[in-house]
């Protein structure tokens, strides 16, 4: 079966060589077509650095005018070519970061379980039916159950943090907006089960070292993380009870290997893994099938059906995880896959395939015409603007089939196109509260110690991270942003921002005047370019972080 | 109309048996019709155990499946269920809601839940909050679906209020919905500054070109305007109401201020959690009775407060599955199936466990150990957006939901 994936991608690559040959005189054509302007004024730059970055810092503008611009996007485009000094001493005292999940599981996480259960299993020994229970509160837990608890919630406040940091203040700005972009694309939420133990790995390994290569590495890492197996439920997903699995017809009371399933026996909590609550019944489990057509590649009107979806499943069966408990890694598990033979997209897939049947749905998958349209469309819109001019999807689309779905030349399209340097573009997309917030922390050149607090902040604008429940990730349109009770608290942000209220954080304004501090930001994020009214409130703030705060929470900079 | 003047009449008759009385009851009979309808809805975080909350002491099996958590049968001591309808009781520290069931104000609908097979906490309530079981891609909620589907000329920002730190499931979507940790908070922090540093953004912010930003940050000054005439730092309740000093309670306590102060309040969303009782549940007494305890109070405590003015409320409770139908090893409840909602108010035909009783031997059971579903979860609803709310066409509300023989909960 590998033999035969082996062919597969040499066939695809016989191809891709014909098709890039042929797509030279194209090529030279978009170079000629190149829309990056050789003398940019300011808010040119600043749309750059707002567009493929977090937003300018003090002094950023003359640095690209210097380089130049189009010089600029192109070292973006190859970020391990970017020397990024600063960042490492910011990120030192995250020392889970680089943490292999095995030792997560067994350090930080199996110990706060095993704390909880015993505070369970003390209370329910302690507590005679006589006596009423407390639900449990924090100064009832014992110091060791405190302890393991700020283990377990220590390797996420780090993760979250290194996400804060990193986009604040990684030189490599455009890869800090396409991990952003892929996270979310493929989006797990930490809040389901055990997929939080898998969150670190997940984005370091499976999302970050792929953000600009090829975009079928980044769906086969996904489609074999943990995180992505967990929340989607495919660790579960086995053949349904008639079909022929690679060890004979299928016997339905066999259960998942290493969980006993005897009906008539109540299992206890004690008895089970964590995960067991979340166990369906033994059989075919749709959920990833479904996701990855719907949302990963193809996009909901992509021409797929529910036989499609059917069939994606029962090739992906047996994709599971070694032991979710433990911090595992990825398994194929012969025992659970349905080796029957499949028809995905009108393409046959041979019965006997194994494992290797899901890689075949993936190869299907990422050459469609569908998926180009769908990851070009939605690259143009984090790029360009909420509903991007078609002709530039349309290129970008071409450039993606044309590539094998290199990901770096569709971000070039995109980026070096005369649609991105329209006029209509400029301001056109609202920040996200992410967005927001690390803008405002570059723009006032602030100096972050400690980025808990603009955790908190980002779960009061509504975008808590790694908190996005649906696999659909974090809407990227302004409506999705623009509510009431989330734009007062971009205001109060900028307020406690600006006058020091967020703990560890001081930005340079702070030692200037009202109105050097506010004439610099305006110049520095904004090029000056500001409504009369906004400029006229600015004007009359005579304290420091007042000015800095009524330019923080202006309607023109909840734009980019 | 009619349904409104029975509420009258028996939501007296539940006001006298709680303990207080009707004189005030005359002179909003007039003003009643005027009133906007509400939903407060109530959602059980974690699975409660039904079958110990509307316990079905008619059933031998409920008894021999749970030997140390089960609540005896009514008229076996205090500690008994309080029976409503000779099959179905209260849990006893649940017994301040019968005079509701008696007043027919308090409807049950008992075996209901989602076909869905999850017993994932997180899933479950997703798909509650979505209303689409199975489809998890569903990026709106059902309460955001109705907004959106009967809008609303003059709605203001406390139209849709969650008190909650963020908004939920249910009330994310297109139309503007508004999540709100205390009240009290809401507004300019800007300490002493506070007033310069909000009428600046004002100002800022109605000279805004982008329209969404112009809009948006009206509203949210209109908001803060409306709020502060409203003055929440006043509250008392009345009646005599007294609400648990929980964070559940202060929810509900904060939800009758919105509904008294007229802020435009349509949609209301609460959280009650720790219902996930694996281990020692309790029965009578012990940790499921505490919470059940907390629980009906903020209920009983919001229909006191809010008098006649629950002619025009419904109270709606869910919780994303039921629990096994036999204990655990660890006298508690693992994840089951089925489970009770309750829906409480003027226009509601209460005073009725509704849906069918599936029973709970063993061959009853939803694969062997939970209890079944007869009513899906979205009859319910759909019941209480067209009956309370007067959305005729809900099927942009529950997508994929054909509808099924009405229960007859309203009218």
């Amino acid at each position: 079966m590998h033999a035969f994936r082996h062919r597969y991608r040499l066939l695809t690559s016989a191809v891709l060589v014909a098709a890039i040959s042929l797509a030279q005189p194209s090529l030279d054509a978009q170079k000629t077509k190149s829309g990056v302007p050789s003398n940019p004024d300011d808010k040119t730059i600043i749309h750059v650095l707002n567009r493929i970055g977090f937003g300018p810092r003090p002094g950023d503008v003359a640095r690209v005018r210097a380089m130049g611009l189009a010089t600029y996007i192109e070292q973006q485009l190859y970020p391990q070519k970017i020397d990024n000094p600063q960042l490492a001493p910011r990120l030192a005292s995250l020392e889970t970061l680089g943490t292999s999940t095995r030792e997560l599981a067994q350090e930080y996480f199996l110990p706060a379980q095993m704390a909880r259960r015993d505070e369970m299993r003390r209370r329910a020994q302690q507590n005679p039916s006589m006596e009423p229970a407390e639900p449990p509160r924090p100064e009832r837990r014992s110091s060791e159950q405190v302890t393991a608890e700020r283990g377990a919630r220590q390797v996420l406040t780090d993760l979250m943090q290194q996400k804060i940091l990193r986009a604040s203040y990684s030189e490599r700005q455009l890869e800090e907006v396409m991990v952003d972009f892929w996270f979310n694309h493929f989006n797990v939420f930490v809040g389901k089960g055990q997929t939080r133990v898998y969150l670190s790995e997940y984005e370091r390994d499976a999302i970050r070292p792929h953000v600009l290569g090829k975009f079928r590495d980044l769906l086969q890492k996904t489609a074999e993380s943990p995180a992505m197996l967990f929340y989607l439920d495919n660790w579960q997903s086995s053949a349904p009870a008639d079909a022929m699995t690679m060890n004979g017809p299928n016997r339905p009371q066999r259960g998942r290997p290493g969980i006993r399933r005897d009906p008539n026996r109540t299992a206890t909590l004690a008895d089970l893994p964590p995960a067991a609550q979340n166990r369906r019944p033994r059989g075919l489990n749709e959920n990833y099938a479904r996701e990855l057509m719907e949302l990963h590649t193809l996009g909901v009107d992509g021409g797929y059906t529910q036989k499609d979806v059917q069939e994606v499943a029962r090739a992906l069966t047996g994709w599971t995880i070694a032991n979710p408990r433990q911090g595992g890694g990825f398994q194929f598990e012969p025992r659970m896959h349905d080796n029957g033979e499949k028809t995905v997209l009108g393409h046959k897939i041979k019965a006997g395939g194994g494992k290797a049947d899901g890689d075949q749905v993936l190869d299907i998958l990422s050459t469609h015409p569908s998926t180009a349209r769908y990851i070009s469309m939605k690259l143009a819109r984090r790029f360009v603007s909420d509903e991007p001019p078609a002709a530039l999807v349309d290129r970008a689309a071409k450039r993606f089939r044309e590539t094998d779905g290199d990901i770096r030349e569709v971000v070039r399209t995109i980026v070096t196109s005369p649609e991105f340097f329209a006029t209509e573009a400029y301001r056109a997309k609202v920040k996200t509260p992410f967005e927001f917030v690390v803008s405002a922390i570059r723009a006032t050149g602030a100096d972050a110690s400690n980025a808990l607090p603009v955790v908190q902040t980002l779960r009061d604008l509504g975008m808590p991270l790694y908190g996005c429940q649906p696999p659909t990730g974090y809407s990227d349109r302004a409506e999705a942003w623009v509510n009431t009770g989330a734009l007062l608290n971009r205001m109060n942000f900028a307020v406690a921002l600006a006058s020091g209220r967020m703990r560890g954080i001081s930005p340079a304004t702070f030692s200037q005047s009202a109105s050097d501090a506010s004439a610099s930001l305006v110049s520095v994020a904004l090029a000056g370019d500001l409504s009369e009214a906004t400029a006229t409130t600015v004007a009359k703030a005579t304290a420091t972080p007042q000015a800095v705060a009524l330019v923080l929470g202006s309607p023109e900079f909840q734009k980019r | 109309m009619i349904s409104r003047r029975i509420f009258l009449k028996n939501g007296g008759l539940a006001l006298v048996s709680l303990g207080f009385a009707p004189e005030f009851l005359a002179r909003t009979v007039a003003a009643a019709d005027s009133r906007r309808r509400v939903l407060v809805t109530v959602f059980q975080r974690g699975a409660v155990d039904g079958l110990n909350m509307i316990v079905p002491f008619g059933e031998r099996d409920y008894y021999s499946a749970r030997p140390s958590i089960a609540i005896a049968r009514p008229g076996s001591g205090a500690d008994a269920a309080v029976d409503l309808d000779g099959f179905f009781g209260l849990h006893p520290r649940m017994a301040h809601l019968k005079p509701l069931f008696d007043a027919r104000d308090l409807a049950i609908v008992h075996a209901c839940g989602s076909h869905d097979e999850t017993r994932s906490h997180f899933d479950a309530q997703d798909y509650m909050e979505t209303a689409t079981p199975g489809v998890k891609s569903t990026q709106t909620g059902w309460l955001n679906r109705y907004l959106h589907a009967k809008e609303h000329q003059k709605a203001t920002p406390f139209r849709a209020v969650a008190l909650a730190p963020q908004l939920p499931r249910a009330l994310q979507g297109i139309a503007p919905a508004l999540a709100i940790g205390q009240i009290g908070q809401f507004g300019i922090r800007a300490g002493q500054a506070t007033e310069m540093v909000q009428s600046s953004f004002e100002s800022e912010y109605a000279a805004a070109a982008n329209s969404v930003l112009h809009k948006t940050g009206r509203e949210a000054f209109d908001a803060i305007k409306m709020l502060k005439e409203a003055d929440p730092s006043k509250y008392s309740p009345e009646n005599g109401a007294e609400y648990p000093r929980t964070g559940y309670g202060e929810a509900l306590k904060q939800i009758a201020q919105l509904i008294k102060a007229d802020v435009g309040l349509e949609v209301a969303f609460a959280e009650s959690g720790n219902w996930d009782h694996h281990v020692n549940e309790g029965a009578a007494l012990g940790q499921i009775a505490n919470r059940l305890d907390d629980f009906s109070r903020g209920i009983t405590a919001l229909v006191r407060d809010l008098g006649p003015r629950m002619a025009d409320v419904v109270v709606l409770t869910m919780s994303e599955f039921g629990r096994a139908v036999a204990e655990n090893g660890n006298r508690g409840t693992d994840h089951g199936h089925g489970n009770a909602m309750m829906v409480i108010g003027g226009g509601v035909r209460g005073g009725k466990v509704y849906g069918r009783w599936p029973g709970l031997a063993r061959e009853q059971r939803h694969e062997g150990r939970d209890l079944a579903i007869t009513t899906d979860f979205r009859a319910v609803f759909s019941e209480v957006v067209s009956g309370h709310l007067g959305l005729k066409d809900t099927k942009n509300v529950f997508p994929g939901f054909s509808g099924s023989a009405p229960l007859g909960l309203f009218g």
